[in-house]
């Protein structure tokens, strides 16, 4: 017989979302589960041995699996149970507004657990090779930059001698420096972008620090090799093609791909949870519930953050309107909000009137002045400069409730300055 | 003598401009947002540091190499010693999160803590 449990809550995914959500919902005295795939908690945090997390959440620098205990703790404390090595296959919703999830585990076999509400924080993927198409042979060697982040951070497994990097996002830039220092020497970083789309220190202490070249406006137009990767091409990047006749040969035998991530939501579309097609990530209200009412999402399986500090911090806000809808708050009224120029996104996609939100977007353009401006109702209610705004940073601003007294539309717009 | 710097402190990476004569007398930095990125470029000029991290061999069953950091910016010339060192040395279980492995490494008043607990 399959075995059943009941819990108020299921949180999918033990990174740092889903353990802040489930501290969250614990010390608020709501029975909580979290079902994470992995034999430990802590997800892609356990293999981001570097420094550099919970400067905004705990006022001090920490590394990935400090961080990742330090949020398992806080979780087991509350009260919070956390099954690893565990893998929700189906999420449904009942008739009587309760679902059923399935778990399976090597161990335990096949598990039905009821929830009265689900948290999403699944996290993200990486974009690889296919999603930027890159021409050339097939040969081993060639890594998402995460994949090989995993396999020499957990298992000590070196993936090569000689790499070459493409995309200067900050987990590329990151394992140039972790391979760097376990002797693997780094040829060359290639940014497609005129700029790098990883923080400007990381470019100091992970590339500068070692002397690897960083090629901007350049791409890889061949990986070489037929067993074992030999080399790649570069080309400069221009116009929007690859300049070919002024290509250039690099020897290696190992390719890193750090081209982006995006949100992993197949669990949430099965479950009939709308996604957002600039995000990749569910569609959510000002209580960060999806469109399957009591499917909450946080972090960045709703869309994808640059800070851990921040993730955790989103997953919390959800777990706190879960906690409130299972009390029997009214979810409330939903006024759209949109982006208009310059604006990938906004997070949420309604808003309450009277009620301080907490809005997430991402820009479009790089500037170094820009104009930030929410508009309700035809009438701009809130303006807010900024000296830097670029892609890769995520920009969070909070409007009192004060200012969306009014029910209507809201719309916010980036400004470009002089 | 003059230099460019960008700090590192901090997301932010303020360009930092640094002006001196002789041996970092009358060191002038310009630039910074705040007094840390004043404190980095003298920093990094005079003795320039960073943490360190790596993972160790470990005779865990479930976790086969452990992490480890500094737990203060090490100088960078003893970057290199302290990861040949970590590289030939073995962790035995259990640790605890913040226990030191390596006390005061060559001197430099800096240790290695284990950045996470491993109990079997």
């Amino acid at each position: 017989m399959i075995q059943e449990e009941s819990f108020d809550i299921a949180v999918i995914g033990a990174g740092a979302a889903g353990l802040a959500a489930a501290a969250e919902t614990s010390s608020a005295g709501k029975t909580t589960l979290v079902i994470d795939r992995e034999d430990h908690p802590g997800g892609i945090l356990r293999q981001c041995i570097h420094n550099g997390f919970g400067l905004r959440y705990f006022k001090e620098e920490l590394t990935g699996p400090e961080y990742a205990e330090r949020f398992t703790e806080k979780a087991l404390k509350a009260g919070a149970k956390i099954r690893s090595g565990t893998s929700v296959t189906s999420l449904v919703k009942e008739a009587d507004g309760t679902f059923t999830l399935i778990a399976l585990s090597s161990r335990e076999g096949v598990r039905k657990i009821h929830a009265r509400a689900v948290i999403l924080a699944m996290g993200c993927g990486e974009r690889s090779r296919g999603n930027i198409a890159v021409p050339g042979s097939r040969p081993a060697g060639v890594f998402t930059a995460g994949a090989a982040q995993k396999l020499l951070n957990t298992e000590g497994i070196l993936p090569g001698k000689k790499a070459v990097i493409v995309g200067s996002g900050d987990i590329g830039l990151i394992m140039a420096r972790r391979l760097s220092w376990t002797g693997i020497e780094v040829k060359a970083v290639v940014e497609i972008m005129p700029y790098p789309a990883g923080l400007v220190r990381n470019i100091v202490q992970c590339l500068d620090d070692f002397g690897i070249p960083l090629y901007l406006e350049h791409s890889v137009v061949n990986i070489l090799g037929r067993e074992r990767v030999e080399g790649v091409e570069i080309a400069p990047f221009s116009g929007g093609i690859p300049q070919m006749e002024q290509k250039f040969q690099v020897e290696c035998d190992t390719v890193l791909f750090s081209v982006g991530l995006i949100p992993e939501n197949e669990l949430s579309r099965s479950a009939g949870v709308k996604l957002n097609p600039s995000t990749g990530g569910p569609l959510v209200d000002s209580n960060y519930e999806t469109t399957v009412p009591g499917i909450f999402a946080g972090g960045n399986v709703l869309h994808v953050h640059d800070l851990a500090d921040f993730v955790s911090e989103e997953a919390e806000n959800a777990a706190k309107m879960a906690v409130r809808r299972l009390d029997g708050e009214d979810c409330g009224e939903k006024n759209p909000v949109k982006v208009e120029s310059n604006l990938k996104y906004v997070i949420p996609n309604t808003y309450q009137s009277g009620r301080k939100t907490r809005f997430a977007f991402r820009s479009l353009i790089v500037s170094n002045q820009a104009e930030l401006e929410a508009e309700l109702n035809g009438k701009v209610i809130w303006k807010k400069h900024y000296s830097t705004v670029r892609p890769s940073e995520m920009i969070l601003v909070e409007l009192d409730g004060k200012l969306l007294q009014e029910k209507g539309e809201l719309i916010f717009r980036l400004k470009k300055g002089e | 003598m003059k230099q460019e710097l960008i700090c590192i402190r901090c997301p932010f990476g303020c360009r930092l401009s640094a002006e001196w004569n002789g041996n970092f007398e009358n060191l002038k930095i310009t630039g910074n947002q705040c007094p840390r990125g004043a404190a980095y470029a003298r920093q990094e000029l005079c003795d320039p540091r960073r943490i360190v991290t790596a993972v160790v061999a470990c005779n865990s069953k479930e976790q086969p190499y452990a992490p480890v950091r500094t737990d203060r910016e090490l100088p960078k010339n003893l970057i290199a010693p302290l990861l040949n060192t970590l590289y030939r040395m073995r962790v035995d279980i259990p640790v605890k999160m913040g226990d030191i492995f390596i006390e005061n490494f060559q001197d430099s008043n800096v240790n290695v803590i284990f950045s996470s607990t491993i109990k079997r």
